[in-house]
């Protein structure tokens, strides 16, 4: 310890009479408003912890008396903002699917809304996006459209569903098990194979396609029209272009024919109110493959070997 | 609670009570100075939201607007948007420079001068002058009983603290807002409640730090100080008494009864006196001090008045200490002024300055960002066509409509159209009106032949259709489904 009177030359101050080393600290006195601040801090500190949560408990921490969490905040911000778009909400009930788009500004909430109900709801099968999936579920991004790509259209889609057993107003339409029930043998599944590759311009015509247009003219036609153009009213899939639920190969188109799939959507109407189903429409029309009603008469067909035979 | 003065150590109390300083009236050069830049920084401050600037009728129409809700910066014909913050960043800089400049230059002149707590502290130390007098007034006052007229006399100096306290509060917020607008909003009680706190708090900081703690905040709480310490050199300019010159002290009647036996320091103590942090300049160069000059201005009046030469109390580098103490002449300030380390913070400070006006004349003010859509990367058509989808931003930074033009390249038969158009009516380019001063979104769809490379990079460009015919361009990729 040094010596506690000691003045420090160069500055002229008393040393507070502590010493490390050599070096030595000086009395230079804090003002006194800096003490009451710190007291302040403190007094802020006691009214902080009875106010807000604050000590750490076994579970919880203290709730503190103004009950203050950030799940309360959470929950005010949530309900304001349903508050503000409830008037949205309102508006898109009243009107019809057909007329959104005269209301850019109901079908931008529209579209918002829908994206986000599609998260919801819908990405397990059609996938992010709509991009679907190859061989099980549809693309809902592409311009072929078994039921429909008007808005009016995907929404019925929407609200009844395709073959939902429970339901009488749903989409419905069988395809047979043309190989498995015994209907068609393997050679003349082959043959129609070849003649679903020759309409999609996959192959050229062969014996083989010929063959199997007679058959096509004879089994097929009542749904998937006379040429393969399909036939939307019965859900009747389009054989004539190049997007393919499961798969245009041989071996898939084979595999169709033998057994179908006849796959499955859940109606949402028992499930989702009339505005998120608006929503949800808006959204699936607007991801790139909409169509306008009445739908345009698409007659491109793919370029393939057919051009070149 | 303790009573503070009472933890006290062995050789005195841990904690002292502030002093109160009442600085002297003074006249002089500096202090006509320091009135100049007073009314100049106050001027700028609380008159430049009201100033008016016709940006038509799409942009607001304030000469010096920080549009927060909108995020836009405006500054006369000067509009900055958040993704041009650099200019903000390079202001930032400059102010940066220019104070290592001016600090090594001429000490702590921002201190002494332009610094916010120093004019505030200025313009409240008058206000004491105007309502209790000068400073043996002040004195008197503030050691008095606490009769009727002191009370009044308090009373009316806070309530003048309080009005210029608020007015400073005010017109801070009319810097983000349309300032006659919010005016009338604010005392309609229709402002955002974050208008309120700002003013309440900027009221509140504003009468305590001006009103009270003055040289508190520079000796205590500002870190500008110590920093400034660090870019000072031994030929900065300092306000410095001459020790050499004025030691020993002496009165007048004692260097008129023995001459030669006193230096020019009469101690009147008029240096003390003024000084707005209360410090003896004579003990030297201390962290108190923030070269305001006040006692210069004082101790000239004096010099004048016994007859000496001005400049005991002066400007003065460290240098010309040892010159002058040693009896030579000082170098002239012009060429302390000059020095190199000066000339290159100088030529830095310009360059960015330059820089920037540069690049601002030249910024386009119509740009592009495109988001290629990743689910899903790609769509197969019916006609067996690939379609890609993007989200372009497209930037329109002119308070105008713009008509533009968006084109691709680089990618051979490649058909586009919008959400808003469709495939049937498809085309090499889309052409739209942009909504002025705001970003429009823009889903696009591109559709091109399936026959390609799995990944193919191209160009999305937009252009003005209006005349100005400068654009933006951005490269993007073209995703194909793998062959199968
Ligand atoms: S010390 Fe800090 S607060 Fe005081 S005048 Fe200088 S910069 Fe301003
Ligand atoms: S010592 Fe002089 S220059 Fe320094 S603050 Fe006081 S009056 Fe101003």
């Amino acid at each position: 310890m040094s010596d506690k009177s000691r003045i420090d030359e160069p500055t002229g101050t008393a040393t507070v009479g502590h010493e490390w080393d050599g070096i030595e600290e000086l009395n230079t006195p804090l003002p006194r408003w800096w003490l009451w601040t710190f007291y302040a801090t403190i007094a802020w500190a006691a009214v902080y912890v009875v106010l807000f949560p604050a000590w750490p408990m076994v579970n919880s921490a203290t709730r503190g008396m103004l009950e203050w969490s950030s799940r309360g905040d959470l929950k005010a911000e949530l309900a304001a903002q349903d508050a503000k778009r409830a008037p949205i909400a309102k508006a898109i009930a009243a009107t019809a699917i057909t007329d959104l788009a005269a209301r850019p500004e109901l079908m931008e909430a529209a579209i918002q809304g829908g994206s986000a109900a599609f998260k919801v709801h819908c990405v397990q099968c059609h996938g992010a996006g709509g991009a679907g999936v190859a061989g099980a579920y549809p693309s809902l991004t592409d311009d072929d459209w078994l039921w429909g790509g008007d808005l009016a259209a995907i929404e019925t889609t929407l609200t009844h569903g395709i073959r939902n057993p429970d339901h009488t107003e749903t989409r419905f339409n069988v395809m047979p098990a043309f190989g498995k029930d015994g209907i068609l043998d393997t050679a003349a599944i082959n043959d129609l194979v070849s003649h679903v590759r020759v309409i999609s311009r996959q192959e050229k015509p062969s014996a083989s396609s010929a063959r199997g247009a007679v058959l096509f003219e004879a089994n097929c036609v009542a749904c998937h029209g006379t040429n393969g153009e399909g036939i939307r009213e019965l859900g009747g899939p389009k054989l004539t272009d190049a997007v393919w639920l499961y798969g245009g190969s041989r071996e898939a188109i084979a595999k169709t024919i033998y057994a179908p799939r006849n796959g499955v959507m859940p109606r949402w109407n028992d499930k989702l109110d009339a505005v998120t189903i608006k929503m949800l429409s808006a959204y699936v029309h607007s991801l790139g493959g909409g169509e306008d009603a009445p739908a345009p008469v698409l007659t491109a067909q793919p370029k393939g070997e057919a051009d070149n035979g | 609670m303790a009573n503070p003065d009472a933890l006290a150590g062995a050789e005195g109390p841990l904690y002292v009570a502030r002093k109160g300083v009442y600085p002297k009236k003074v006249d002089g050069p500096f202090r006509r100075l320091k009135w100049l830049i007073m009314a100049v920084t106050l001027a700028i401050y609380y008159g430049t939201p009201w100033i008016r600037w016709d940006r038509g009728p799409y942009a607001p129409d304030q000469a010096v607007l920080v549009d927060l809700a909108n995020r836009r910066f405006y500054m006369f014909q000067i509009e900055i948007w958040p993704h041009e913050f650099y200019y903000v960043a390079g202001l930032l800089i400059m102010a940066g420079i220019g104070l290592f400049l001016v600090t090594s230059a001429v000490g702590r002149a921002w201190c002494g001068y332009a610094c916010p707590q120093t004019v505030w502290t200025d313009l409240f130390q008058h206000v004491d002058r105007l309502i209790d007098g000068d400073r043996n007034a002040q004195i008197r006052l503030a050691n008095g009983p606490w009769t009727l007229e002191k009370i009044g006399k308090r009373t009316l100096k806070y309530g003048l603290y309080l009005a210029i306290a608020f007015w400073t509060g005010g017109a801070w917020i009319m810097y983000f807002a349309d300032a006659p607008t919010l005016t009338r909003e604010f005392w309609t009680g229709e402002a955002a409640s974050v208008a309120y706190a700002t003013v309440g708090v900027l009221t509140a900081t504003t009468f305590v730090l001006g009103g009270f703690m003055r040289e508190q905040v520079c000796i205590y709480m500002c870190p500008w100080p110590r920093i400034q310490t660090a870019m000072m050199d031994e030929k900065s300019l300092l306000v410095t008494y001459k020790d050499w010159r004025g030691e020993p002290r002496g009165s007048l009647k004692t260097a008129l009864a023995h001459p030669g036996s006193v230096g020019d320091c009469v101690d009147c103590n008029q240096c003390v006196a003024v000084c707005p942090t209360g410090i003896d300049i004579r003990t030297g160069p201390q962290i108190g001090c923030i070269t305001c000059a006040l006692c210069i201005d004082a101790c000239d009046h004096v010099m004048a008045q016994v007859g000496r030469p001005r400049g005991l109390i002066d400007y003065c580098a460290l240098d010309d200490v040892a010159v002058e103490r040693a009896g030579g002449t000082a170098q002239p300030v012009l060429k302390t002024l000059l020095r190199p380390r000066l000339m290159v913070y100088l030529a830095i400070w310009c360059a960015i300055g330059l820089a920037m006006l540069f690049t601002l004349g030249q910024r386009t003010r119509l740009d592009l960002a495109v988001q290629h859509e990743r689910s899903p990367l790609h769509v197969q058509l019916s006609d067996g066509m690939i379609r890609n989808n993007y989200t372009l931003k497209l930037r329109n930074m002119e308070a105008r409509p713009r008509k533009v033009a968006i084109s691709v390249s680089g990618l051979p038969g490649a058909q586009l159209w919008t959400e808003t158009g469709s495939r049937e009516k498809a085309s090499q380019r889309v052409e739209m009106t942009i909504s002025p001063d705001s970003v429009t979104r823009v889903r696009l769809f591109i559709a091109a032949p399936a026959d390609g490379p799995a990944r193919q990079d191209f160009t999305i460009a937009t252009q003005g259709r209006d005349g100005d015919a400068r654009g933006d361009a951005d490269t993007i990729q073209f995703d194909r489904p793998e062959a199968r």
